[in-house]
């Protein structure tokens, strides 16, 4: 009854095409920004932003960017981690090397590094595809992890091949490093968040997205309607490594503060990533970010529940918070295979027939 | 000629591991030629079977803990063991209970969909079985020993010590392996060859819809091929876990099965058997060799990149079936 | 829907603090896991200490201790979490038990103020209090642990090592990378070739890596592994028959689960330690009459007397005689973060300190100051006997090198300090 849109008329195509065409939705939208830039930070602790929030943008920023290949681009790739290593060593060294640089700027230019690492990983793509090129970036992911992990330039020579994050400063503000306060950390990861989202949006719907899904949806009958798939699939893999690029660079600088490749980057972040764009929904802008604060705020969740609540011993609930993950990934395939995002979508129908279903 | 020397007794080491990444791998490729799925759930599958064979053959209580933790009562064990073929036997029959349940709980619901939803799904179980596996047996190392020999072969060293003047180090644990998994092909081989259900999977695997239209049951046949591949992720979990005890790391030797299906296709048994050869022969090699120049510990990539450099050339794998597109 | 969940989850996150009042010492544990068998037993001596105390004792200055448990599972994001949703109930001092979520920890800890205590593992130059303000690493570090290996090896031979081979096999991370310019060090000093053979974590796959020292024939080999790791390294060593007492590892290889699964085939094997082992100590009568007796041991009580549970109730130990000693110099039991980093800078454990805890020669006495956070690095070796299934001490507490390694420690604090911008104190 509230949510309809008889009476919304469109008067012209870019109205039409815009990205949330009932007004209800659109109020929505400017709602959760303002609150987002406007209450939270002022209310925000460090507990917030450090278990729950900063985690999640960071986290939803690399679905976006896998979710570019995978859902638009139907690449698959297990090679997330070591990207996210490229974005995290690229601004260790730049913002170390060039220290009067803002470190904003070292973040995009690392995830311009990391676009040039994925472009070349994302080679094979024009020989193997499905399964086969899931494996085959496994190679990228173990590979990038040993380099960082090797080679003593990446982590400036330190003694444990641990890198740091320097104190670095916008505005006058401390934003990486230990002083870093939680608002300041989490406004320049929201930032971050609502730009590349935005990038994302415009990119699928343009030219570049519907050659990506052509692609997607058979690549030879996209190359017979004249998509070059060399092009194509080169750039979905070089967007998306950019956005995994930036979120391995805020993950390290501005979140951990301090990382280690083998341990923070490992095969388990390209499965947790490629689980938030299962689970939030393929080629969804939406269904990134709800796969991301499914998959971060579940466990956190959970635990405290279990630990907090039941007082049950910690091994106990982290065995039974396991299941529970693994019960629920496999539920929501197959309640609704198409993700949180589809299920949005319905309810969304739902909601535009209800009180009146027939 | 020392040079040599060493050479091939990495050779001859490289080929033993193979054989032991080949024995996860074949797990891989009789759920995916079966029913299309990529089961990931491979290498927990094989800790899980390991997991519930020592705790069978120690007479540990299942779910001890959890039951502890509630009644607050202290039980561990209940203080027998059991012979470790019948052991075998019985975790086999867990393994055939699961395959029921996977496929009533999970399979069933997801016929048809696309093949990385089938692929999450069995992420999913990867991690309900790792938990499940924990709560119900601990989350102790654990010490398994059915009997099978460990340590250098002392008739292999004393041979090759007369032939060639430098004694090789082969595992005896290597060698039974070898000659296991031969042992398995064989029957695998066999199975499907010439048993009325083998062919039956054969069937299923060629075409489902075909399968289904002359009378087979999907239902059955996935069932079986599970059972089978808990079976094969037993053995395996047997080899793994009387080498370095039975652990959490267990299920990560999935990780290294991955390159040697790349490498020989999804879908080919031969394959996985060449793939997983050429693989450990390939990087022990190379370790040998290029290792001490960049620093070593290279294996973990190494697969990675030569399964890669061959799919560049061979997009479906050695053995795996030509892929034919049309629009 | 949304707002109930949200309900739920904030409500949930509110239920996660304890009661207030009583001191609290985090125990970020990890029982799940790659590390999950070492983890168990650790975190298990570290409850059953202060259990102990607040059973019989009390608590320390009659206030309570509570160890509210968070699992980390060995991975640094969780191991954050878990510093953050307990570092507002008043922690009190931290002991993270990895050696990853302590890097992580390090700036936290200091901009938060709060001490973190991370006996024989964690960042070496940590020991230089005058840059780590509130990092402690008592009573030994990894050099040190290379160092009392490298004396114990020059003990074997008569003190001396030159022409001889030492192999280090490591897990390719930051704790196993630590020792390699100490061993460097001292390999120049004591005329040693040293290799290394880094084995990428997990590790069940080691074959080329022993294959490399059954041709090299290395005279010994220094293990620096942690989980499955040294599972396979011990075994693998025992297939190429090679002699297990010239294997030796560092205190984290020194564990029960380590040398188990080996079976017959481990016995001889040597590793560091820095507390006793076993239990022939009063103390544990203690232990039994008002925690094991009673039903209250963390995890059932299985694991007492192994070696990671005792390095877990020595950790408690540590901070426990931290935390008296702060309560001394502040005048009341309510003590703060603070307090509790001037109280483990003032700590001292004497030899006779230890018989009165019923652990005599249980732990090296050591005293730090606002200089030395680290102790005096001490550590002896253990064999293990594998038909009796237990470790013997074979050494008496071992001084390691500290004319190489203070300056070693000095560097790396220094290279610390000139990137964060800290002012040295304590002058």
């Amino acid at each position: 009854m509230l949510y309809r849109e008889a009476g919304d008329f469109k008067t012209s195509y870019r109205d039409d095409s815009q990205t949330f065409p009932l007004k209800l939705d659109r109020m929505g939208y400017w709602v959760t920004l303002a609150v987002a830039f406007g209450v939270i930070p002022f209310v925000i602790t460090d507990y917030w932003a450090n278990a729950v929030l900063v985690p999640f943008l960071i986290y939803a920023i690399a679905a976006l960017g896998l979710n570019i290949l995978v859902g638009f681009g139907g690449q698959v790739s297990l090679g997330t981690g070591g990207f996210m290593a490229v974005g995290a060593y690229a601004t260790y060294k730049l913002t170390t090397t060039f220290p009067e640089i803002s470190l904003l700027i070292h973040i995009l230019l690392a995830g311009g590094i990391t676009a040039a690492v994925g472009v070349f990983f994302g080679l094979p793509s024009l020989r193997i595809k499905g399964f086969y090129l899931a494996v085959a970036t496994l190679a990228a992911q173990f590979f990038l992890v040993w380099l960082f992990n090797k080679v003593p330039w990446f982590y400036n020579y330190s003694a444990s091949g641990q890198i740091t994050a320097p104190e670095r400063t916008f505005l006058g503000y401390v934003i990486s490093g230990p002083a870093t306060s939680a608002p300041a950390k989490y406004l320049v990861c929201l930032a971050f968040a609502v730009a590349l989202a935005w990038v994302a949006r415009n990119l699928t719907r343009g030219t570049a997205g519907r050659k990506w899904m052509a692609i997607r949806d058979m690549d030879i009958a996209a190359e017979i309607i004249g998509v070059n798939p060399l092009t194509a699939k080169m750039s979905a893999f070089a967007v998306s490594s950019f956005f995994i690029g930036v979120a391995g660079a805020l993950l390290f600088s501005i979140y951990l503060g301090a990382a280690e490749a083998s341990e923070t980057f490992g095969i388990n972040k390209s499965f947790l990533v490629l689980f938030m764009v299962i689970i939030g929904g393929l080629g969804s802008i939406f269904g990134s970010f709800a796969g991301a604060a499914f998959l971060v705020v579940l466990p956190v969740f959970l635990k405290n529940v279990l630990v907090g609540a039941f007082g049950w011993p910690t091994d106990l609930a982290a065995h039974v918070e396991l299941m529970i993950v693994g019960a629920l990934i496999v539920f929501f395939l197959i309640v609704e295979p198409h993700g949180l995002a589809q299920l949005w979508r319905l309810t969304k129908e739902k909601l535009r027939l209800w009180p009146f279903p027939h | 000629m020392e040079q040599l020397l060493y050479a091939s007794e990495v050779l001859v080491n490289g080929l033993m591991a193979g054989v032991m990444y080949s024995l996860v791998a074949l797990g891989f490729v009789l759920i995916f030629k079966a029913s299309g799925v990529f089961n990931y759930a491979q290498g927990v599958l094989a800790l899980f079977a390991a997991l519930t064979l020592v705790g069978i053959q120690q007479g540990q209580v299942p779910f001890a803990h959890l039951i502890n933790a509630i009644t607050g009562s202290h039980i561990s064990s209940f203080g027998w063991t059991v012979p470790s073929l019948l052991a075998i036997l019985l975790t086999a029959l867990v393994m055939v209970g699961l395959a029921i349940l996977i496929e009533a709980l999970v399979l069933k619901h997801l016929v048809g969909q696309e093949p990385i939803i089938m692929f999450m799904a069995t992420i999913g179980l990867a991690y309900f079985l790792e938990g499940l596996g924990d709560i119900m047996w601990g989350a102790d190392v654990k010490t398994l020993d059915v009997g099978l020999p460990q340590g250098i072969s002392d008739t292999a060293e004393a041979w090759t010590a007369a032939l060639t003047g430098y004694g090789f180090f082969i595992d005896r644990l290597d060698i039974w392996a070898t000659v296991i998994a031969a042992l398995l092909v064989a029957a695998l081989v066999a199975f499907s060859q010439y048993t009325k259900q083998g062919r039956a999977m054969r069937a299923v695997a060629d075409d489902h819809q075909a399968a289904l239209s002359v009378g087979i049951s999907l239902r059955f046949i996935w069932v079986m091929v599970w059972s089978i591949a808990g079976f094969v992720a037993l053995v395996a979990g047997i080899m793994w876990g009387t080498k370095s005890g039975v652990q959490f790391s267990l299920s990560l030797i999935a990780l290294k099965a991955l390159p040697v299906l790349m490498l020989g296709g999804f879908t080919s048994i031969p394959g996985a058997i060449v793939g997983g050869l050429i693989i450990g022969v390939g990087e022990k090699l190379f370790e040998f060799y290029i290792g001490p120049m960049v620093g070593g510990a290279t294996e973990s990539w190494f697969a990675y990149v030569l399964a890669l450099i061959f799919l560049v050339f061979r997009p479906q794998g050695l053995f795996g079936e030509r892929i034919i597109e049309r629009v | 829907m949304k707002l109930r969940f949200a309900a739920a989850v904030a409500a949930a996150m509110m239920a996660a603090a304890p009661a207030l009042a009583d001191l609290t010492v985090p125990n970020l544990s990890y029982r799940t896991g790659p590390y999950g068998a070492n983890g168990n037993q650790y975190a298990d001596g570290f409850n059953d200490y202060f259990t102990l105390l607040n059973e019989r004792d009390g608590g320390i200055g009659g206030q309570k201790i509570l160890t509210p448990e968070c699992e980390t599972a060995y991975n640094t994001e969780k191991g954050v979490e878990c510093y953050e949703s307990t570092k507002g109930n008043n922690a009190l001092v931290y002991n993270p038990f990895s050696t990853g979520i302590t890097y992580q920890l390090i700036p936290k800890v200091a901009a938060d103020g709060i001490p973190m205590v991370t006996p024989g593992y964690g960042r070496t130059s940590a020991k230089d209090g005058s840059v780590f303000q509130w990092v402690f690493n008592p009573p030994a570090n990894y050099w040190d642990g290379a160092s009392v290996i490298v004396k114990h090896l020059l003990d074997v031979n008569g003190g001396d090592l030159n022409g001889k081979t030492i192999a280090l096999v490591y897990h390719n991370s930051a704790f196993g990378k630590e020792p390699i310019r100490t061993l460097e060090e001292l390999s120049k000093k004591h005329g040693f070739t040293l290799s290394q053979i880094p084995v990428d974590p997990p590790g069940q796959e080691q074959k080329s890596q022993w294959l490399q020292i059954r041709r090299e024939k290395p005279d010994y080999v220094i293990l620096y592994g942690w989980g499955v790791m040294n599972q396979a390294a011990i075994q693998e060593a025992a297939n190429i028959r090679y002699p297990m007492e010239n294997l030796i590892g560092i205190w984290w290889a020194g564990g029960e689960v380590d040398v188990e699964p080996a079976g017959a085939a481990a016995n001889g094997y040597k590793s560091a330690t820095f507390n006793g082992v076993g239990m022939d100590y009063p103390f544990y009568g203690d232990l039994k009459t008002h925690v094991l007796d009673t039903g209250k041991a963390s995890g059932g009580g299985a694991h007492v007397g192994k070696a990671m549970y005792s390095r877990g109730m020595y950790a408690a130990l540590i901070i426990a005689e931290g935390i008296k000693k702060a309560q001394e110099l502040a005048g009341t039991p309510e003590i703060t973060a603070a307090q509790m980093r001037d109280g483990l800078e003032a700590l001292e454990i004497t030899e006779a300190r230890m018989t009165e805890l019923g652990l005599p020669g249980f732990g090296q006495p050591f005293q730090l100051s606002c200089q030395n956070h680290g102790g005096s690095g001490m550590g002896m070796i253990q064999q293990w006997d594998a038909s009796a299934k237990q470790w013997k001490l074979i050494t008496d507490f071992i001084q390691p090198d500290e004319d190489v390694l203070q300056p070693l420690i000095q560097a790396d604090a220094q290279a610390f300090a000139a990137e964060n911008s800290i002012q040295p104190r304590c002058n």
